[in-house]
């Protein structure tokens, strides 16, 4: 087994600082107290202000406690910060695939869709933010349950509905395919959810990896699929590269 | 090899590099803040070497992003807020004190002064503006009058004067060493130093604002810029330049006489386009040039809102009720409805339609029961409205209703509010494929300009719709919101007339 990783320690021990008396210290002050090369201290801050842990006053230059450290279990990002944050990207996946473009997180068991960017053919179509879509039966939804534990862990409990005749039903088999997403890094659906309709989707992270979202498109069967009934390679790769732009933007900020 | 075009989008609150491909799709996104110094109340300044330094970062990240160099690169266009300007030492290229932001009102005192004096209506008919802290001129005589020594240097022709496309021109093409000083005609036609009529800096104007000819570039049509850039990243063609409004209303394609966009960013900014005509507006509304590709320009006519994305922001920071501002958005939908609440938001007194320097911003309809949730409403509730109040004037200059409005800029990201927009104007409201209108504008000119797209009718083609908010809310419930909202109006200025600085 690895030993402890000294970065850690070092970082529980700067938000230990923080947390007990005035709560407010300069830079020089925390390395001092630690024992830490300021170099080193500035290092771990940075790292901490990133992931929201620790706040910067912009008129001290002191550091506390960030606001994200109080509510961890809760949200780690807002839905309409997403949407802010993705819309260049959901626009430009749109316009590459030709599909419709949704945003997804989890909410209650569902899919909420967060953003959606219509179809670039300007056919009539209506806007579906604030629409829930079943976990099972959708690419977004297969994402969201393919890196969340408790998630996938309440989907085997519950009966799994079935809206068409190739929406998947058994748990088993649920679990293999979001093995199998895990594994390549994108989910997949035809017919599952609507006759004649299929998706893609693909996951989107926070710095650390923790996936927050997913991103997709959804059209019909025989555009997003191949003879075979797999989804078209360059769909896929198209839909990644959304994703991994998204993700990009999600860790560019400061 | 795959070729491309960059936009440079020079805003109030970021500097931006876009890189498009033919199908004005977008390929790499690079920004950057700059700082905003507010040294005294209402005083808003910027550092334009800041900005300078954020292009020479964000242009190289583009192309690092697009995976692309710069050969590839056929044009990049320039674009950008508008009305600010910066004084610099033609010799070494070195600012003289900040550039002062369109949103100072350091000049109101001035303003009423020159509005005292003979010739007034004379300037609103040659430049299509009233007079207002809002634009260069005032600044521009504002700095004369106060930087010691300056004017003298400035009549020696040792100083250069330019609104940021300018800046940015001369710079990327040389700065000292031979740089261009041009601007485009969309640019100078916000200082109040241009006829509309000739597009030429007038004789006229210049001497009602004592402001010497030798420190104003030359006016070129938007897609005649034709400079090379020497730094930053060498041998790019900058083909063409136009404010950032009207780079939107290019990048949105509205092309035809009639058709209206409105930009959502730090302000809101809705222009319509009146073709051949300079139409002079009898109910608030500014006369501009919407762009000029070749020979005839075509103007348009601008209702704007100072503040718009800006109360976010003041929420955000001012109040510090949320972190970042999509979650107003968030905090908004914990409650149903304002709660009686309404902000009229006059930071630099009101724009369109009422042209109202004095009046300041207020908060009414506080009872007990208002919690931040009803703010939130309020905060973007002012956008909406003041939207209402634009397009008022607009069908009412028209004699015709606007029939749907096509939206861009980063507050149409807000759900909320772009359906409270198509709510309170009764018209659905439509969002373009592109969020990023004003660069993708920029673009257009600069590929127009350097024969990447072949003409107007080929980038029409290009405009998709990504989303469409239509009209929901009951109209008893509308009229008599919107009665609310004018008397809240009314009572900025009530508190204006009451200052002692009238
Ligand atoms: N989801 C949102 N809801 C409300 N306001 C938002 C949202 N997202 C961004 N904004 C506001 O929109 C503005 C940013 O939009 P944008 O990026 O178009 O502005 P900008 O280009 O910097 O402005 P300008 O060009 O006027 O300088 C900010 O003022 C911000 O407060
Ligand atoms: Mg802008």
């Amino acid at each position: 087994m690895p030993g402890p990783i000294q970065s850690i320690e070092r970082a529980a021990a700067v938000l230990r600082l923080l947390a007990r008396g005035s709560g407010h210290h300069g830079l020089t002050e925390i390395a001092d107290s630690l024992g830490l090369a300021r170099g080193t201290a500035h290092g771990i801050l940075r790292t901490l202000q990133r992931v929201e842990f620790v706040e910067q006053d912009p008129a001290t230059g002191r550091y506390r406690l960030g606001a994200a450290l109080l509510h961890l279990g809760t949200s780690y990002l807002d839905a309409n910060e997403l949407r802010s944050r993705s819309i260049n990207w959901a626009d430009t996946l749109a316009a590459r695939s030709g599909q419709e473009v949704r945003i997804g997180m989890h909410h209650d068991g569902a899919v909420l869709v967060v953003h959606h960017v219509f179809r670039p053919d300007d056919s009539v179509q209506t806007l579906g933010i604030g629409a829930m879509l079943p976990l099972h039966a959708t690419a977004l939804g297969k994402v969201l349950l393919a890196y969340d534990p408790d998630l996938s862990a309440a989907a085997r409990r519950r009966e799994l509905t079935s809206l068409t005749r190739r929406t998947i039903t058994r748990t088993q088999m649920l679990e293999r395919v979001l093995t199998e997403v895990r594994g390549q890094g994108w989910a997949g659906e035809a017919e599952e959810y609507m006759p004649g309709e299929a998706s893609i989707a693909a996951p989107i992270r926070i710095p650390g990896g923790l996936v927050v979202g997913a991103i997709g498109i959804s059209g019909a069967a025989d555009r997003l699929c191949d003879s075979a009934g797999r989804p078209r390679a360059t769909l896929v790769r198209q839909v990644v590269q959304a994703a991994e732009a998204v993700t990009t933007s999600l860790v560019d900020e400061n | 090899m795959q070729r491309f075009v960059m936009a440079i989008d020079q805003g109030t609150t970021s500097t931006r590099c876009i890189v498009f491909d033919q199908n004005a799709r977008l390929v790499a996104v690079a920004q950057r803040e700059h700082r905003q110094y507010h040294p005294r109340p209402g005083w808003v300044e910027q550092d334009a070497v800041e900005i300078w330094r954020n292009v020479d970062r964000i242009v190289p990240q583009a192309l690092r992003q697009a995976g692309i160099s710069a050969e590839q690169v056929v044009a990049m266009g320039i674009t950008n807020q508008r009305e600010t300007f910066v004084l610099w030492d033609r010799h070494t290229g070195v600012p003289i004190g900040r550039a002062i932001v369109w949103e100072d009102i350091r000049t109101e005192d001035l303003v009423a002064e020159l509005g005292r004096k003979p010739g007034i209506e004379e300037v609103r008919d040659r430049c299509g503006l009233p007079l207002a802290t809002y634009f260069s001129a005032p600044s521009l005589r504002w700095m004369l009058d106060n930087v010691a020594g300056l004017r003298a240097k400035a009549e020696r022709g040792d100083v250069l004067f330019g609104t940021m496309d300018t800046w940015l021109i001369w710079n990327l093409t040389g700065g000292v060493n031979g740089g261009l000083h041009v601007t485009d005609v969309t640019n100078a036609s916000r200082t109040m130093l241009m006829n509309l009529s000739t597009r030429q800096w007038d004789p006229m104007l210049l001497e009602f604002f004592g402001v010497p000819a030798v420190v104003l570039p030359e006016i070129r049509p938007s897609t005649e810029i034709s400079g090379v850039t020497t730094r930053v990243v060498p041998g790019i063609s900058i083909t063409a330049a136009l404010g950032d409004q009207h780079a939107a209303l290019f990048g949105q394609t509205c092309f035809e006489k009639g058709s209206i966009k409105g930009t959502y960013g730090t302000g809101g900014f809705l222009l319509m386009n009146t073709g051949d005509e300079l139409v002079r507006s009898k109910h608030g509304l500014l006369t501009t040039i919407g762009y000029q590709i070749g020979g005839e320009p075509a103007y348009a006519l601008e209702g704007s809102i100072a503040v718009a994305g800006s109360l976010v922001q003041w929420f955000r920071d001012n109040l510090g009720l949320i972190h970042s501002a999509p979650e107003i958005e968030t905090l908004a939908r914990t409650v149903k409805d304002n709660g009686g609440c309404y902000i009229v938001p006059a930071f630099s007194g009101l724009f369109a339609p009422h042209w109202l320097a004095q009046a300041r911003g207020l908060v009414v309809g506080l009872t007990s029961y208002i919690n931040k949730g009803h703010l939130a409403r309020a905060v973007l509730e002012a956008t909406g409205w003041q939207t209402r109040e634009v397009v008022d004037a607009m069908n009412a200059d028209l004699g015709a209703p606007t029939p749907v409005l096509k939206v861009d800029g980063g507050m149409t990201a807000d759900h909320l509010l772009m359906q409270f927009i198509s709510d309170v104007l009764d018209i659905p409201v439509q969002r373009p494929l592109v969020a990023e209108t004003v660069s993708l504008g920029a673009a257009y000119a600069a590929g127009l300009a350097a024969g990447y797209w072949p003409d107007l009718e080929g980038l029409r083609r290009n405009w998709h719709l990504a989303a469409r908010w239509n009209p929901v809310m009951d109209a008893k419930y509308r009229e008599n919101e919107y009665a609310n909202w004018k008397r809240a109006v009314e009572l900025t200025f009530a508190w204006a007339r009451s200052s002692p600085s009238t």
